[in-house]
């Protein structure tokens, strides 16, 4: 019966050129063939005009040895190595403070940001004084600040602050003792691995229980026990497999140890620091958009102050926080590439400044670099918008 | 940012007025009345502003004459100050006409970079300089330290090269500017700052306590500097490379800026056809036949400038060693003009 009056109800086809839906179609295949047109044309005039200038273009540079140092890289490279790796060590110095960057100045920011609610009145008037400060300064003085007024005005290595002989802080540096993984430390590292996997089970099982029962379970002290017993525990049994290296001076420098340099303090610092200001503000911004009332309802059934705050009213603030938090993130990545300035060895200081110079390919350079930071964008915000569904309201 | 979007401005220039900028170079500069000549952010001796804030220096003479030999007068020059890491897109793109800052000809700069190198203004080689409280005496002491370098340049390629040969263990600071690499060479950040010999003298008179740095003997590569055009205008590529042949050959025949006027009436042929009393030599080139005349009476014979940018009477007092005439032991020679 329905199949039948569907059949009645449906208007008799119109031929295609009148039909709205493949007008449409046709017309944004024509529009997306003219910008793919467009692109090619320019892509292929700017290689034709390159070629009569005896400007080399390819990407064949990427395998040919670099043949210039770099101040600080995650991965082994020295100078032998090739272009293609200058590309990688410059890609994981941005990542790193990238990632260093978001977790501080998420930290920093909530903290002055729950500070600028505080009924305290030292307190917020102290956090708005940050917040005002912070980002109202442009952010290359700031970095320009660490760098140069805090950072370079320390002692020489031979003169460094020193704490017990293990850790120095100079003008080249913070240096601190490094682990030495000797043979069976492969044991240790597996129980920490273990420890993980343990605290998130527990985790998991406290959550279900608390749900069914109410009871509740003192997970973090009990994570904090595994995390740190159960490796130590290993440690010993395995005959101590773990050795420490202690930074030494020895010649123009200290060698030995982990060495933090100076150039990534300084943009770590400065980029959180500016970046914690705005986040302060939207956290702020988010608390306020709960309504009092959920506070007062939480105070009504009992609940102090902490809990009122981190049961009723951040999972109803983080709504309003995380699309908001997400361009401070883009932000943050983006305003990374101010590396240079103070010669951090970020991408754009190592690809698109030496080797850039060195091989003159600019066109490649440029084009790798902007595709790097929108996939970095991309990444952050795909990972924002995940985590905002999951904290988006779910109406039961 | 700012970089970057220059950067990308250049790239698409060369992408999309790439055929209208390589066109006639002379033409351009004559329609314009003024020579966009590319030089450093701020290197004594080779190209720094005065105390009069004017440009000077050996590399911004080098402009001058090419101004004075094209336009008539060596002070319609603009100069755009360029990092290291700049030069070549300005370059490429068509910002500056020429390039006159301290540029080291290499085989691959000459190929693939799409310029040309049209001779050598100045002779140099790498060089050292150190904290004296170092007591550092000789470059081989220096394994372990740390150096100040500048992004894009061929210190950095010399530096490595030095420290593979030595089985040297090197750490590199590398900054944009060689002000931002004396400021951190004076701030204790490297023990060590490297660039061509001559550049490390300009750039101690830079420092607050000059005395308190020493260059190094040692010397640890070949870098010719000079001047450079883009490639495919060779009008243009011959103008700049004769010009400061020219300066040379009127050096060797001991014509100056004082004396060019009375020399013009000179019976030495070889004299007259610089000079432009006689033959066509300007024409060849599209330019006017006093084109020699006016880059030396106005800016002076190589040997003058030398003298009055980098000698042994200004602050970098550089002998002229490697820079002196072939006739007196250097590698100064030029083509004759005829
Ligand atoms: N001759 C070398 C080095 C040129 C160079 O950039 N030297 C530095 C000396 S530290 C300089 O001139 N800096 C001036 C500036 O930063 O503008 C090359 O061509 O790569």
């Amino acid at each position: 019966m329905a199949e039948v009056e569907k059949n009645i109800l449906k208007p008799s086809k119109p031929s295609p050129w009148n039909d709205p839906a493949v007008r449409s179609m046709v017309f944004q295949a024509v529009a997306l063939i003219a910008v793919v047109y467009f692109f090619y044309i320019i892509f292929q005039n700017t290689l034709h005009n390159m070629e009569t200038r005896g400007i080399t273009t390819g990407f064949a540079f990427l395998d040919k040895s670099a043949g210039f140092g770099i101040l600080m890289s995650l991965i082994e490279y020295d100078e032998s190595h090739t272009y293609g790796r200058t590309f990688l060590v410059g890609l994981l110095n941005t990542l790193l403070v990238t990632f260093l960057g978001v977790i501080l100045a998420t930290s920093v920011g909530f903290i002055i940001g729950v500070a600028r609610l505080s009924s305290n009145w030292i307190i917020s008037r102290l956090a708005a004084v940050y917040i005002e400060t912070l980002r109202n300064i442009p952010l290359l003085l700031q970095i320009f600040f660490w760098y140069f007024a805090v950072l370079q005005v320390l002692p020489g290595p031979r003169n460094s602050l020193e704490w017990q002989e293990t850790f120095f802080l100079s003008n080249r540096g913070f240096y601190a003792p490094a682990p030495v993984f000797e043979e069976g430390s492969g044991v240790v590292v597996g129980a920490f691995i273990l420890a993980i996997v343990l605290i998130i089970a527990i985790a998991r099982w406290a959550h279900k229980r608390q749900e069914a029962t109410g009871q509740q379970f003192h997970t973090v002290y009990v994570s904090l026990g595994i995390l740190i017993g159960l490796p130590t525990i290993v440690f010993f049994l395995s005959g101590m497999p773990i050795g420490i290296e202690y930074p030494e001076l020895k010649g123009f420098n200290f060698k030995g140890g982990t060495n933090i340099i100076p150039e990534l303090m300084a943009l770590l610092w400065a980029l959180s620091f500016y970046t914690a200001a705005f986040i302060a503000e939207i956290v702020r911004a988010g608390i306020l958009a709960v309504s009092h009332g959920q506070t007062e309802a939480a105070h009504a059934l009992g609940l102090r102050n902490s809990p009122t705050l981190k049961l009723v009213v951040i999972p109803q603030a983080l709504r309003v926080i995380i699309p908001p938090l997400t361009s401070q993130y883009l932000n943050l990545a983006k305003n990374s590439s101010l590396a240079t300035a103070i010669g951090y060895p970020d991408l754009v200081a190592v690809f698109m400044g030496t080797t850039l110079n060195q091989t003159g390919q600019a066109v490649e350079i440029v084009a790798m670099t902007m595709a790097v930071y929108l996939a970095i964008s991309l990444t952050i915000s795909a990972f924002m918008n995940w985590y905002n569904k999951s904290k988006a309201l779910v109406e039961r | 940012m700012k970089k970057t979007i220059t950067l990308m401005g250049a790239i698409v220039a060369v992408g999309m007025f790439a055929t209208a900028a390589s066109a006639a170079t002379l033409d351009d500069v004559k329609a314009r009345g003024n020579l966009s000549c590319g030089v450093s952010t701020g290197l004594p001796g080779f190209s720094a502003p005065d105390d009069k804030n004017n440009w000077a220096g050996l590399d911004v003479d080098t402009c001058r004459a090419v101004a004075a030999a094209v336009l008539g007068d060596a002070n319609k020059v603009k100069f755009v100050p360029l990092t290291a890491k700049e030069r070549w897109t300005a370059l490429q793109s068509g910002e500056i006409d020429m390039l006159s800052r301290n540029s080291t000809w290499t085989h691959s700069r000459d190929l693939t970079l799409g310029a040309n190198f049209t001779g050598v203004n100045y002779y140099d080689g790498q060089g050292f300089m150190v904290s004296s409280k170092l007591g550092v005496k000789s470059a081989k002491e220096l394994d372990g330290a740390t150096f100040c370098i500048q992004a894009g340049t061929t210190t950095e390629l010399n530096l490595s090269d030095f420290a593979r040969e030595h089985g040297f263990k090197y750490t590199v600071v590398t900054v944009d500017t060689s002000d931002q690499s004396v400021q951190a060479f004076e701030a204790g950040r490297c023990d060590s700052l490297t660039s061509d010999q001559s550049q490390l003298y300009g750039l101690r008179s830079k420092m607050s306590n000059p005395a308190s740095a020493v260059v190094l003997p040692d010397v640890i590569s070949k870098e010719p500097l000079g001047p450079v055009v883009r490639k495919g205008d060779e009008q243009w590529f011959a103008i700049v490379k004769w010009v400061l042949y020219a300066q040379v050959n009127a050096e060797e025949m001991g014509i100056t800026s004082k004396n060019a006027k009375e020399m013009r009436g000179s019976d030495n042929p070889a004299i007259k056809r610089v000079l432009g009393s006689d033959g066509t030599f300007g024409a060849s080139m599209g330019l006017t036949e006093d084109w020699a005349y006016n880059a030396i009476t106005q800016v002076g014979n190589y040997g003058e400038m030398f003298e009055r940018n980098v000698g042994m009477n200004t602050p970098l007092q550089i002998a002229r060693g490697l820079n002196d005439l072939w006739s007196r032991g250097g590698l100064q020679y030029a083509p004759p003009i005829r």
